[in-house]
C-alpha cells in the first residue's frame, strides 16, 4: 500500500511552500519548517538564558555585592529557570519531534500542520511576556522557577506576566503533544507495528503523555495563584483554610513528571545515536521500551520528594523516598543498555557519539547524586543548597542539552545534505564537557559544605571553588558561540562536504534508508511499506 | 491496511494562527495591566478576545470547508478521534487539580489548622467543613444540594440523553428528529446556565457566599465556575453543530464533529456528577 500526500496545491515539487520570505515562515504547515522554527527559537532562548546564567555567576565570583541588588538577583535565578526550562530545553526537543518524527515513522507530515504552526507560534508571544517582565514596575518574577506561595502571591506585574507566559507555553506544549502522539500512533507505515519504533519515537511518545497529563495541573496551579493574588481566594492561605504548601505539591504534582519530560527524549536521541555509532543494534530494544514507559509512570508517585523539609507524616516520607529510589532500578536499565550495546562494537567517536558517550559519564553522575538526594535524612541538610544545583545541572546540562547537542550533530546532514565541520563539532565537544564539569562539580562541594542556592552573597570559605565555578561558566559560555558558529556555517550559510543518504553507516531507521540528504520538503509522498 | 485512504489530507499554508499568537499577547498584556490597576487594559483584553474569535471563526471555518468538500478520509477521522480523545484527557486533569486542591484542603489543611499545632494561634478555631478559615470571620450560609443544583444535575443528565438521541437520529437519517433533539441539547444547556448564574446570585446576595469567602467560597466557585465556563463552550459548539445540521451537513456515517461536541458534552457532565457530589453534597 502506498500513501500519497494530497497538500492543497497540486504535487509539484516546490522547495517550500507558495509564500516567500517571513510570510513562509508564519504561515507554514510543514513539519520541517516548524521544526526549524523550533530549534533557532529555543537556541536563542538557550542564548538569553545563557545570558542570564552569566550574570548570576559573574555576582557569584566574589563574595560581597559586586553587580547586583538581592531582588536583581533573584529575578535572574527564576528568569534563568524559567526560560531554560520552558523556552530552551523543552522547545528544542519538540523541534527534534517535528523533524525527526514523521521521518522515523514513515508519515507525510505531523497530523495536526495548521494546529502544529500555531504551538509554535505561542512561544514568542511567551518568550516576549517573560523577558518583558524584567522592564515592568517591580521587575521580572523572583520567586524562583518553582514560584511558591506565599512569595509568589507577592510582588508585581512580572509576576502576573509570568503567569500568563507559563499559561501560553503550557497550551503550546499541550497541542503539540497531542499532535504528536496523533501523529505517532495514527501515521505509521504500514508494517511499523509499536514495538518496532525508533526509541526517539517511542520516548516522545511517552513524554508526549506525560506533558498532557502534567500541563494542565501546573495551568491549575498558576490559576489558582492568579486568582489569589487578584480576586481574594484563599487556596494558599492560611487566614482563609489554604495551606501554602499545597502550592508545592501541585507545583511538584507537575514538577517531577516535568523534569523527565526533559529528559527522556533525549533518552530517545542517545539510543539512536549510540547503537549507529557501534555498528550494534540496541542492545534489550524492548526492555527500554518497557524502561522508559516505567519512569513515566513512576515519575507520578515521587513528587514530595521536592519538599522533605517542608513537614510530612513519616509514611509519607519513607513512601516517596522509597518510589524516587526504585526509579533509579529503568534508569540503570538503560544506562546498562547503552553500555552494552557499545560492547565489542566497532565504535567510531564523531561528535554525536563523543556527546553521547559524555552524556552517558556526565548524566549517569547527576543520577546518582539524585540518589543521595532521595535519602531523606541526607535531603534535609543538602535541601536548597548548591549540592541541589549541582545534581539538576549535570542532569539538565550534560543530560538534556548533550542529547540534543547529540542529535544535532547526528541528524544535521539529513537536514542540510551537508556535513558539519567535524573538527569544530570535537572542540564544541571538548569544551563543553570540560568547561561544564569546572563549573558545576564545585557546586557539590560548596552544597556539601551548606553554602544555599538562590542568594547574591556569601560566606568567605566559600570563595575560591565559586572563583572555579564562575571561570568554568564563562568559559562554557563562550564555547557555545562556537556552536552557533558550527550550526549557522552547515545550516544558513550551507557550507561542509555533502552528506550523501547515510553518512552514518551504522545508522538504519527510516529517515536514512529511505529519504535523499537533504530531506525532501514533503518527506514519504509514498509510504514506505516495511517488511 | 485498506481502510485507509491513500492520501493524507495536508492543508496548505494557512494565516489563522498567527492572528491566534496575536490574541494571546493582547489578552495576557491587556490583563496583565489591568489586574494591576491600569484600567483601559480591559480594552486590549477584549480586543484580543475579538481577534481571538475571529481566528476560531475563520481557522474553523476552512476546516468545515475542506470536511464538507471531501478533503478528510478515514484516515484523517482517526487522527481527529484521537486529538480529541487526547484534548479532553488534558481537560480532565486540568480539573484534577482543582479537586485535587479542594481534597487537599478538606482532608488536610483545614485539620491541620485546627490541630494542637495551631491551637496557640487560633484557640477558638473549629477543623470543620465548610469553612472560611481562622481569620476570616464573616458569616456565610454553604449552598445547598438539593435545590437548584438537584435540578441542574437532572438537567445535564438530560442533555446527556437528548444528544444521544440526537446522534441516533443522525445516523438514520432522520434529520427533523436530529434537529429537534439538538435543539433540546442546547436549551437544556442554556437553561443550566441561567440556573448557575441565578444561584450565584443568589450565594452572593443572601448566602454572603463569595469567591472571597476563604477556603471554601474559592474551592466552590472555582470549581463551579470553570465547569460553568465548559458548559458555556459546550454550548456554543452544540449551538454550532445545530447550525450545520440545520445547514444540511454531516453524512449518516461521517460525522465526527458532531461526535467530538458529543464527547465533549459527556465530559462536561462527568464533571458535574464529581462536583454535585464532592461540592455540594458531601
Ligand atoms: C535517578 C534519577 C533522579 C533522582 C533519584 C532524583 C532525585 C531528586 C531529588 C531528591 C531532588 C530534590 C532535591 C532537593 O531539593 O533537596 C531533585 C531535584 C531536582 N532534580 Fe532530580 N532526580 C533524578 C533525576 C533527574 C533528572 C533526569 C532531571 C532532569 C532532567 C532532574 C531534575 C531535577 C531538578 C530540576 C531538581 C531541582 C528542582 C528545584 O528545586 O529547583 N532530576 N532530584
Ligand atoms: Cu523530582
Amino acid at each position: 500500500m502506498s500513501a500519497v500526500i494530497d497538500s492543497g496545491h497540486a504535487h509539484d515539487e516546490h522547495a517550500h511552500g507558495p509564500y516567500g520570505g517571513v510570510m513562509r515562515w508564519v504561515t507554514t504547515t510543514n513539519h520541517k519548517d516548524i521544526g526549524t522554527l523550533y530549534l533557532w527559537f529555543s537556541f536563542t532562548m538557550f542564548l538569553v538564558g545563557g545570558m542570564l546564567a552569566l550574570a548570576i555567576r559573574a555576582e557569584l565570583f566574589q563574595p560581597g555585592l559586586q553587580f547586583w541588588h538581592p531582588e536583581f538577583f533573584n529575578q535572574l535565578t527564576t528568569m534563568h529557570g524559567l526560560i531554560m526550562v520552558f523556552g530552551a530545553i523543552m522547545p528544542a526537543f519538540v523541534g527534534f519531534a517535528n523533524w525527526q518524527v514523521p521521518m522515523m515513522i514513515g508519515a507525510p507530515d505531523m497530523a495536526f500542520a495548521r494546529l502544529n504552526n500555531w504551538s509554535f507560534w505561542m512561544l514568542p508571544v511567551a518568550a516576549t511576556l517573560l523577558v518583558g517582565s524584567f522592564f515592568v514596575p517591580g521587575g521580572a518574577s523572583a520567586a524562583g522557577w518553582t514560584i511558591y506561595a506565599p512569595l509568589s502571591t507577592q510582588m508585581g506585574p512580572g509576576m502576573d506576566l509570568a503567569i500568563f507566559a507559563l499559561h501560553i507555553m503550557g497550551a503550546s506544549s499541550i497541542m503539540g503533544s497531542i499532535n504528536i502522539i496523533t501523529t505517532i500512533l495514527n501515521m505509521r507505515a504500514p508494517g511499523m507495528t509499536l514495538i518496532r519504533m525508533p526509541l526517539f519515537v517511542w520516548t516522545w511518545l511517552i513524554t508526549a503523555y506525560l506533558l498532557i497529563a502534567v500541563m494542565p495541573v501546573l495551568a491549575g496551579a498558576i490559576t489558582m495563584l492568579l486568582t489569589d493574588r487578584h480576586f481574594g481566594t484563599s487556596f494558599f492561605n492560611a487566614a482563609g483554610g489554604g495551606d501554602p504548601v499545597m502550592f508545592q505539591h501541585i507545583f511538584w504534582f507537575f514538577g517531577h513528571p516535568e523534569v523527565y519530560i526533559m529528559i527522556l527524549p533525549g533518552f530517545g536521541i542517545i539510543s539512536q545515536v549510540i547503537p549507529a555509532f557501534s555498528r550494534k543494534p540496541l542492545f534489550g530494544y524492548s526492555s527500554m521500551v518497557y524502561a522508559t514507559a516505567s519512569i513515566a509512570v513512576l515519575s507520578f508517585i515521587v513528587w514530595a520528594h521536592h519538599m522533605f523539609t517542608v513537614g510530612m507524616p513519616t509514611a509519607g516520607i519513607l513512601f516517596f523516598m522509597y518510589a524516587t529510589v526504585l526509579i533509579a532500578v529503568p534508569t540503570g536499565v538503560k544506562v546498562f543498555n547503552w553500555l552494552t550495546t557499545m560492547w565489542r562494537g566497532s565504535m567510531s567517536f564523531e561528535t554525536p557519539m563523543l556527546f553521547a558517550v559524555g552524556f552517558i559519564f556526565v548524566f549517569t553522575m547527576g543520577g546518582f547524586t539524585g540518589l543521595i538526594l532521595a535519602i531523606m535524612p541526607i535531603d534535609i541538610q543538602l535541601q536548597d543548597t548548591y549540592y541541589v544545583v549541582a545534581h539538576f545541572h549535570y542532569v539538565l546540562v550534560a543530560g538534556s542539552l548533550f542529547s540534543l547537542f547529540a542529535g544535532f550533530y547526528f541528524w544535521v546532514p539529513k537536514w542540510t545534505g551537508r556535513m558539519y565541520d567535524e573538527k569544530l563539532g570535537k572542540w564544541h565537544f571538548w569544551l563543553s564537557i570540560i568547561f561544564f564539569n569546572v563549573t558545576f562539580f564545585p557546586m557539590h562541594f560548596l552544597g556539601l559544605a551548606g553554602m544555599p542556592r538562590r542568594i547574591p552573597d556569601y560566606a568567605l570559605q566559600f570563595a575560591g571553588f565559586n572563583e572555579i565555578a564562575s571561570i568554568g561558566a564563562f568559559a562554557f559560555g563562550l564555547s557555545q558561540i562556537l556552536f552557533l558558529w558550527i550550526a549557522l556555517k552547515v545550516t544558513v550559510l550551507g557550507r561542509g562536504e555533502e552528506a550523501g543518504q547515510r553518512p552514518w553507516d551504522g545508522a538504519d531507521t527510516l529517515e536514512w534508508t529511505h529519504l535523499p540528504s537533504p530531506a525532501p520538503y514533503h518527506s514519504f509522498h509514498e509510504q514506505p511499506v516495511l517488511g | 491496511m485498506s481502510d485507509r485512504a491513500q492520501h493524507y489530507y495536508v492543508p496548505q499554508p494557512s494565516h489563522w494562527m498567527i492572528f491566534g499568537s496575536a490574541a494571546l499577547f493582547c489578552m495576557a498584556t491587556g490583563a496583565a495591566s489591568w489586574l494591576n490597576g491600569w484600567e483601559p487594559g480591559r480594552y486590549i483584553v477584549f480586543a484580543g478576545l475579538a481577534i481571538l474569535a475571529f481566528m476560531m471563526a475563520r481557522w474553523f471555518g476552512d476546516v468545515v470547508r475542506e470536511s464538507e468538500g471531501g478533503k478528510y478520509g478515514r484516515w484523517e477521522d482517526v487522527s481527529f478521534r484521537w486529538g480529541m480523545s487526547w484534548f479532553i484527557f488534558s481537560e480532565v486533569m486540568f480539573f484534577a487539580a482543582f479537586f485535587g486542591a479542594l481534597y487537599y484542603a478538606r482532608l488536610i489543611a483545614v485539620p491541620d489548622l485546627g490541630s494542637l499545632d495551631n491551637k496557640l494561634l487560633w484557640p477558638d478555631f473549629a477543623a470543620q467543613w465548610p469553612t472560611a478559615g481562622p481569620v476570616f470571620k464573616d458569616p456565610f450560609t454553604p449552598m445547598a444540594a438539593w435545590g437548584i443544583p438537584a435540578i441542574n444535575t437532572l438537567l445535564l443528565l438530560s442533555s446527556g440523553v437528548t444528544v444521544t438521541v440526537a446522534h441516533w437520529a443522525l445516523k438514520e437519517g432522520k434529520r427533523a428528529q436530529l434537529a429537534l433533539f439538538m435543539f433540546f441539547t442546547v436549551a437544556l444547556g442554556v437553561t443550566f446556565l441561567c440556573l448557575q448564574a441565578y444561584e450565584y446570585g443568589h450565594a452572593y446576595s443572601e448566602l454572603n457566599l463569595k469567591l472571597s469567602t476563604g477556603v471554601y467560597g474559592s474551592t466552590f466557585f472555582m470549581l463551579t465556575g470553570f465547569h460553568g465556563f465548559h458548559v458555556t463552550v459546550g454550548t456554543l459548539m452544540l449551538t454550532v453543530i445545530l447550525a450545520r445540521c440545520l445547514a444540511g451537513h454531516f453524512k449518516p456515517e461521517n460525522h465526527f464533529a458532531f461526535e467530538a461536541v458529543a464527547w465533549y458534552w459527556h465530559f462536561v457532565d462527568v464533571v458535574w456528577l464529581g462536583l454535585f457530589i464532592f461540592v455540594y453534597w458531601l
